[in-house]
């Protein structure tokens, strides 16, 4: 019984002191002196590797999470003769829902685990320490750009994953299944509104973006420097992020739209 | 303990004193008591056992580890009570030559050892150029400067190391198992370079290694740990002519001695019939 409270006890405070960890590690690497001139390029680089080559797998998985939409939609919506409201009902649904939360999610598998392994090994071929020994910051120099690389990125993806998914709902509720074209697009600008859905998703992929390349770099950051120790972190990033951005999903849309 | 007088370590680069050392992941103690005066301008070996924590030395020297008790000072400075920015200032004085050479996988030689140069000169490309060219022609790798990491072998990437860790002219070089899996001709290489650059650019070197035939031909100081401390010192020669039981039989390569055979374990008897045996 002891055991099992002292277990207890350990667990809480490593959780704890994981916490610390991740904080400190975050703070480091974006308290500082901006250097524009170095920081720049860094930047560019990753927002290519972090964003850029994200946007097949947000784009095709737009589109049809769009087209299911519509075909979903369409058969519910007839049965009542509403399905002149297919429109809004793909746009709201994307805009504050699947486009933030699908795009957390694709991008924890597609550019977390990248960045939990790129790091992990990093740290296990002594990358990271040759630049510490070399007077070079790690946390300046590797950890910062990534993460405003996947900070500003993932919005960016997730309107491009919303834009793709609706145009995907246009495509089967009106090319296919004869939806009425300009009741589509009319009905669902006079409902979907700047502020509260536009605006409240892309505060949803801000806050997603920030917990998911966070999770993902400090994974790699602390992992064990072995095979297995990069291995499980890039599983842990992954679960980890997938649920935090479900979490946090119900309380953003709880404080948000409740 | 064999004190050796020397009057070379009098000037000394590296002090480290009254060190105890224990990983924060376990109970093991590392070191207990360590002293040691690195002499400036000499190669000094650190020699000692596999997993007697040599690697754990040459970090905690570039404070990446912080003991529990005792300081390490470097050109008069305890690296451990410095602040981050002093600390990664001081580091531009001394570099590490990793056991795996920790290239950065994603840049070509070139860019490597242009690398702590673009980040710690304010030199034009044209000044960074010749230096880089100089330093890959004193590997000799000049050659090799487009490839990338992942095309050289394991002895030319140690030197590409080399050549990167002697970029910014540092007074310190820590070597990490320098010779650890090379061919004897890079092994050969590597023991002359370290040798020729410790001279040519008045560099104080610390080697740390448990290839005695190498590192005893270069070295003029080498100090030998065992059991969480020194066990001896001196100049090579003065640990040849030692007869302390412990120095002959690292020296010698003995399996039995001091240092025993088996991890510490319980009788083999115990161990098979159980503890309980009559």
């Amino acid at each position: 019984m002891l055991n099992r409270v002292a277990a207890l006890g350990k667990a809480t405070l490593d959780s704890v002191a994981g916490a610390g960890a991740a904080f400190f590690m975050l703070m480091r690497a974006l308290v500082g002196k901006p250097q524009l001139r170095k920081s720049w390029p860094l930047l560019m680089q990753q927002m290519y590797s972090v964003g850029v080559l994200s946007l097949l797998i947000i784009v095709v998985s737009g589109l049809f999470i769009g087209m299911v939409l519509g075909l979903q939609g369409y058969t519910i919506l007839v049965d009542f003769g509403a399905e002149q409201s297919l429109g809004p009902m793909v746009a709201l649904s994307l805009l504050r829902e699947l486009g933030p939360v699908v795009t957390a999610l694709l991008f924890a598998g597609r550019a977390g685990s990248a960045l939990t392994a790129e790091i992990g090994l990093m740290k296990a071929t002594e990358q990271l320490s040759s630049l510490e020994m070399m007077g070079v910051d790690p946390l300046r120099r590797v950890i910062s750009p990534r993460f405003w690389a996947g900070f500003y990125s993932m919005p960016i993806l997730a309107l491009v994953f919303s834009a793709v998914g609706i145009y995907g709902g246009y495509l089967v509720g009106v090319r296919w299944l004869g939806v009425d074209d300009g009741a589509f697009w009319s009905v669902m600008q006079s409902n979907v509104e700047w502020g509260q859905d536009i605006l409240n998703g892309v505060i949803k992929s801000l806050v997603f973006a920030f917990v998911v390349t966070w999770i993902a770099l400090h994974k790699g950051y602390q992992c064990t420097p072995t095979s297995v120790g990069i291995s499980r972190a890039t599983t842990s990033t992954v679960v980890t992020a997938s649920l935090a951005v479900l979490g946090l999903d119900f309380v953003l849309t709880a404080l948000m739209f409740g | 303990m064999r004190q050796v007088e020397n009057s070379a370590l009098d000037d000394a680069l590296v002090v480290i004193d009254n060190l105890h050392f224990a990983h924060s992941f376990g109970a093991h103690q590392v070191y207990q008591n360590l002293s040691m005066r690195v002499p400036r301008g000499k190669i000094t070996a650190v020699m000692g056992p596999s997993g007697i924590g040599k690697t754990t030395l040459l970090r905690l020297i570039g404070a990446q580890l912080y003991p529990q008790q005792g300081s390490i000072e470097f050109a008069g400075h305890n690296v451990h009570q410095l602040n981050r920015r002093d600390l990664y200032e001081l580091r531009k004085r001394m570099s590490m030559l990793f056991q795996s050479g920790a290239l950065f996988t994603d840049m070509t030689v070139y860019d490597n050892i242009a690398f702590p140069l673009r980040e710690h000169s304010q030199l034009p490309e044209e000044i960074i150029d010749t230096i880089v060219k100089m330093k890959l022609e004193a590997v000799g790798l000049r050659g090799a400067r487009d490839l990338m990491p992942a095309e050289l072998s394991g002895g030319m990437a140690r030197r590409a190391a080399l050549a990167r860790a002697i970029a910014l002219d540092p007074e310190l070089i820590l070597y990490d198992e320098p010779f650890a899996g090379q061919d004897p001709i890079s092994m050969g290489v590597i023991v002359k370079l370290i040798k020729e650059l410790n001279e040519s650019l008045g560099l104080t070197s610390i080697v740390v290694t448990h290839d005695i035939a190498e590192v005893m031909t270069i070295a003029d100081y080498v100090y030998i740990l065992a059991d969480k401390q020194v066990v001896g010192h001196g100049t090579p020669a003065q640990l040849k002519q030692s007869d302390d039981p412990l120095i002959h039989q690292f020296l010698h390569g003995e399996a039995d001695g001091p240092v025993p055979f088996h991890y510490k374990a319980a009788t083999l008897e115990d161990d098979l019939l159980g503890s309980d045996h009559a």
